[in-house]
């Protein structure tokens, strides 16, 4: 193993049709028209000196390094900023270049402080390295005239001297050692798309500076890395190298955050992570990273890790740690003891979206093959489980249809209940890169979203809709669409099922979705929503993008339907640049929907009532698989309660802290025997567990997770579980105890298990990962390296299927008790519940939730910024800070879930989506009221969650 | 008299709706904001980054690159000394030198009775006739510190 060095060919490609050929050094390169004489040079393997240039930013030509001779022409051309012309002759090392290039560093060389040796970045720089290019022997330039490196100069103070900043908690900036490339300030606004940075001043007063001369963490940099790995110096430098030193070999492997799964290369010391480095290859990412897979990763070695397993009696006890054979013991013999006295249903388990696939798709089989029933669900049912229903009901596939690269020929967005910036802030910087070459934005959301309008970037419009209605909305934008004649005929008439359209296209008509008629009830003006229409409709390739504002609604199914009916009938479907696109929540959730997590299906999304599919597992399985449709989450909890479900297995979720109305949650817990939690932490969930197998990350295991545009992408692991095995190996464990004979060695024989049962996943082996690095599901013989877009050539359920979707106004309704609404979401810095960036140095950023309020609301209510308020609904009450802002319109108030002392799901309804019972998290009725301090409810759990995390550690026999 | 910062973003806005429909606003808006102020008043940046949507950091950029764009209010005279080369060959950095000490200030300070501020200049495109300078915005050549303290009534 050694540290994987990706090639930096100096300026981004370009994908002309078009090829050109020149002479580099007598040798001649082809190369797409437009490339630079740096990038042809370097994919002939000959490499140019350079400083400013870097392949993921455009070129600058500002260090007149790469300077180049050109055959015919006059002077010496900076290679980076001169486009490879056919028959050029090129010639990169003369006496004359190697002179300049000398006198050019010797200049960098002596405004730069000499102390190579004790330097973070020695071994990783880049200046180091051009100065050993040119042969730099002798700097005849001595400190003594102005300079930027040294604190006292004559006896004096050196006024030009920075001290470092230091106030982002990831890396430092020292001003010392920078070279004013501004290769950080152009990450910064090409790659990250913030613009946080700038070079201040001119001539040697030239700085880099964050915002308005501000230190990082006071400026509008929002710490996703990018300037720290374009620095060719240790001016910008993770403050994790300054502490450990270089790495010496590298791993790729994928984040365990978002839906986006970006690669990373793990550069490690032997077992010891030193930074995550976004890795140039990865196709979701394309070396770009967000400040939590970048550096939110120290939770892994967190204090409140737990690292033994621990049993107990009752939930009242303190926890005893015990030996993995004694927690496994104890749990299969609670669960036999649960099954022989309640029956087979009285069991049931949670898989995690934060798993690997294979993981589970073990957990899944255990509960089929072992429990032998189907009681099994997962956290998709709280976030995209109608996004399945919908997409699967109208074109046939449970997924979204693009990869991401698609966005970078899109030229019209629809983005309705999703906050990329802050949620999947990766897929953001690509969406905003293409805003800035001209696309177009059009936001739904009750919330003014930085896309909103951001530096460079502005929405042709925002529709900030009444919470719940986004059903009205989208099929009033469809009205326009038909009754204007934008629609695409000849799209719909042979892709789709004609007689299905003209009873959609006669029910969107009806005067009564005009947006004249339904303004009033969405709160948006009609002209605002026709020139959304017009814009979608007529702009040229249209994406929608969406996210949990989508789903989490009583209608959320049926928004899912209004959007793909929106593509169907704009022809925006199968091909790049168009699509619906669901932003998914978690690293794998749609991994774990693919692998069989939900009740009534298989992996693969195959019914389980579907004899064929079921005699494939059991032929393997060897057993018989009960074909009735199992109980989802909600029914595990309200038959706990009615005292027939008894046992379950939850791993990585915390249901209590994520899912809605927690009191419900909490009661349907407590009515059950045996709780096994298998997490990192003592969560929430944890608090009503009687065993706890401790969970390993995702550095700590091999398997793979799938992302939101489908990607099957490897996890690799560097290093060894400090909990002793990785999750798949508890869960194996765990079968065998129960009796089950599970021989698994490596997740590669779970992979393999899953393509010889799963046709969409055919095709799939570690072996093709190796060679391909990820691949996109469907996997199989037709499309043997994957499939970047679906419905290419038809839907894959045949037509495409148009659904009349009448709006239904949810039964949670504002009222004189109730007169706000709350609508919840996600930031930048915290990750849903917060158990892993809660424990990391993220919560700089955001150390508690706040409740955003407009003005007026807040004005009528007597509160003042950062003052405590009671937050009350129908269902509970909780108590949090007061932020006010403009952000939100009058009667809409909006709130995180990142911390569980606030508690918001104590909050939330059970109301649910009818199809799927995706909760409504995104509409509550509340009121707000001045209060001094966290409510009972909170101060009562604060001190039953302490009660119930103590533990007593484990009393060996001999003592 | 004293006008809240409050008011002078109101100021500024004004200035930056007037000209925002131009091909290159900022500096315009930057050149006008220091017409109306005699400086760039603090939060004026702001103001102009939010009303033009760049970041706050690339105004900055724009406006601490011109040595012209001052963060103070000037006195009620402005010299400027051109001290490029033509003009020091013809003894501009001795002029410098003896108007620095009569008003006792260094480059780009102003009077205690904020009356005058002294400010370098590299070139006034006046170099046969130098030394050149520029007194409250017109050119003057062939100077010498009295003419330049005379016109300033010093």
């Amino acid at each position: 193993m050694s540290l994987i060095k990706e090639v930096d060919y100096g300026t981004p490609a370009k994908n002309s049709e078009k090829t050109v050929t020149l002479t580099i050094d007598g040798k001649d390169v082809t190369v797409p028209e437009g490339t630079s004489v740096m990038r042809a040079s370097m994919e002939a393997g000959i490499q140019v000196p350079k400083l400013c240039a870097t392949d993921m930013v455009d070129a600058f030509g500002s260090c007149r390094l790469c300077l180049v001779e050109v055959e015919g022409r006059n002077g010496t051309p900076a290679s980076c900023t001169t486009p490879a012309s056919d028959g050029m002759v090129v010639r990169t090392q003369t006496d004359r270049l190697k002179k300049i290039r000398k006198g050019v560093m010797e200049l960098y060389i002596s405004d730069h402080p000499l102390d190579c040796l004790t330097c973070a970045a020695n071994g990783d720089c880049e200046l180091q390295d051009m100065a050993g290019a040119v042969g730099l022997r002798d700097v005849r330039y001595g400190y003594e005239g102005g300079n930027h490196v040294q604190v006292r100069q004559n006896g004096e103070e050196n006024p030009r001297y920075m001290a470092k900043d230091e106030t982002n908690p990831y890396f430092t900036y020292d001003p010392s050692k920078c070279i004013v490339c501004s290769r950080c300030v152009r990450a910064c606004e090409e790659v990250q798309g913030t613009f946080a940075l700038t070079i201040e001043g001119r001539g040697f007063e030239s700085r880099v500076s964050p915002g308005m001369h501000e230190n990082f963490m006071d400026s509008e940099c929002v710490s996703c890395g990018a300037c720290v790995q374009a620095c060719p110096t240790a001016t910008l430098q993770e403050k994790s190298v300054i502490e450990i030193g270089q790495p010496e070999h590298s791993v790729v492997t994928t984040c365990a955050y978002c839906g986006v799964g970006c690669s990373f290369k793990a550069e490690m010391r032997g077992e010891e992570l030193v930074r995550m480095v976004p890795y140039k290859d990865g196709k979701a990412n394309r070396g770009h990273s967000c400040v939590k897979g970048r550096f939110a990763y120290g939770y892994a070695n967190h204090k409140d890790r737990i690292l033994n397993p621990m049993i107990r009696e009752s939930v009242d006890e303190p926890w005893q740690e015990v030996s993995w054979e004694e927690a496994l013991r104890f749990t299969a013999d609670k669960f036999k003891g649960i099954q022989a006295k309640y029956g087979k249903g009285a069991l049931g388990g949670i898989t995690s979206s934060r798993c690997t696939n294979e993981e589970t798709f073990l957990v899944q089989k255990l509960i089929r093959a072992g429990f032998g029933n189907n009681n099994v669900d997962t956290c998709a049912r709280v976030c995209h489980s109608p996004t399945g229903y919908g997409l699967k009901t109208t074109f046939g596939t449970s997924a979204g249809t693009q990869d991401f690269d698609s966005v970078e020929h899109t030229d019209v967005v629809i983005l309705i209940g999703a906050n990329p910036t802050d949620g999947h802030p990766v897929f953001a910087s690509r969406l905003k890169k293409r805003l800035r070459q001209g696309a177009k934005l059009i936001v739904i959301d009750p919330r003014r979203i930085d896309l909103v309008r951001s530096p460079h970037i502005e929405a042709v419009a925002h529709l900030p809709l009444r919470p719940g209605t986004n059903v009205a909305v989208l099929t009033s934008l469809a009205h326009v669409i038909v009754t204007e004649g934008l629609f695409d005929e000849a799209f719909v008439r042979e892709r789709c099922d004609w007689d299905e359209f003209q009873d959609w296209a006669a029910f969107v008509s009806d005067p009564k979705h005009s947006p004249e008629a339904i303004a009033d009830m969405i709160g948006v003006d009609a002209e605002t929503m026709r020139k959304a229409a017009r814009s979608f409709a007529t702009g040229g390739n249209g994406a929608i993008y969406y996210g949990l504002g989508v789903t989490e609604h009583s209608q959320g199914s049926t928004t899912v339907m209004a959007i793909a009916n929106l593509a169907m009938a704009t022809g925006n479907i199968g091909r790049p640049g168009v699509g619906v696109n669901p932003l998914r929540g978690q690293n794998n959730v749609q991994g774990s929907c693919d692998m069989g997590s939900f009740p009534h299906e298989l992996p693969g999304y195959r019914h389980i009532q579907d004899s064929a599919t079921r005699d494939i597992f059991e032929d393997i399985w060897g057993v018989k698989l009960d074909d009735e449709p199992g109980l989802r989450i909600p029914n595990m909890l309200d038959a706990a309660v009615d005292g027939t479900f008894k046992g379950i297995y939850i791993q990585g979720e915390d249901i209590l802290q994520s899912d809605p109305d927690t009191k419900h949650v909490a009661a349907g817990l407590a009515a059950m025997e045996c709780v096994v939690v298998h997490d990192l932490f003592l969560n929430e969930t944890a608090n009503y567990a009687h065993v706890f197998l401790p969970g390993s990350t995702f550095l700590e295991k091999d398997g793979t997770f799938t992302n939101a545009e489908r990607r099957i992408n490897r996890v690799r692991k560097v290093m060894t579980p400090m909990n002793g095995f990785a999750d798949w190996e508890v869960t194996q464990n765990l079968a065998r105890a129960m009796g089950l004979d599970w021989n698994y060695t490596h997740p590669s024989q779970v992979m393999a298990e899953i393509a010889a049962t799963t046709p969409s996943f055919a095709n799939v082996s570690y072996d093709l990962l190796e060679r391909e690095g990820s691949v996109q599901w469907p996997c199989n013989a037709k499309a043997p390296t994957g499939t970047p877009v679906m419905h290419m050539d038809g839907f894959v359920r045949g037509k495409g299927k148009f659904v009349v979707t009448e709006y239904v106004a949810t039964d949670e309704r504002t009222g004189p008790r109730f007169p706000l609404l709350l609508t919840t979401g996600r930031i930048l810095s915290q990750y849903n519940v917060g158990a892993q960036t809660r424990r990391t140095e993220n919560s700089a950023w955001h150390k508690e939730d706040l409740l955003e309020i407009h003005p007026h609301d807040a004005e009528q209510r007597g509160i003042r910024e950062g003052d405590w308020i009671r937050l009350a609904s129908r269902s509970g009450e909780t108590s949090l800070r007061a932020t006010i802002t403009d952000r939100v319109a009058p009667g809409v108030v909006y709130t995180t879930f990142h911390h569980p002392g606030t508690q918001a799901n104590v909050i939330t309804t059970d109301y649910t989506d009818w199809a799927t019972n995706c909760p409504e998290y995104k509409v509550t009725a509340v009121q707000v009221s001045s209060s001094n301090g966290p409510t009972e409810w909170q101060v009562e759990y604060d001190r039953q969650a302490e009660q119930s995390r103590r533990i007593k550690p484990r009393v060996d026999a001999a003592e | 008299m004293s006008e809240t910062t409050e008011d002078q973003n109101v100021r500024v806005a004004a200035i930056c709706d007037q000209m925002a429909a131009l091909e290159g606003p900022l500096l315009p808006i930057l050149h006008e904001v220091q017409e109306e102020f005699g400086y760039i008043p603090d939060g004026a940046l702001q103001t102009i980054a939010k009303k033009l949507n760049l970041s706050r950091a690339e105004v900055h950029g724009v406006a601490s690159f011109y040595h012209d764009f001052r963060e103070e209010r000037a006195g009620k005279h402005v010299i400027k000394i051109c001290r490029a080369e033509a003009c020091q060959a013809m003894g501009a950095d001795a002029l410098g030198d003896q108007i620095r000490r009569h008003l006792k200030v260094d480059w780009s300070q102003t009077t205690a009775d904020h009356k005058i501020t002294l400010e370098p200049v590299f070139c006034l495109g006046l170099c046969a006739c130098a030394p050149a300078a520029m007194v409250d915005g017109k050119l003057v050549g062939r100077v010498s510190a009295d003419r330049i303290l005379e016109k300033v009534g010093s």
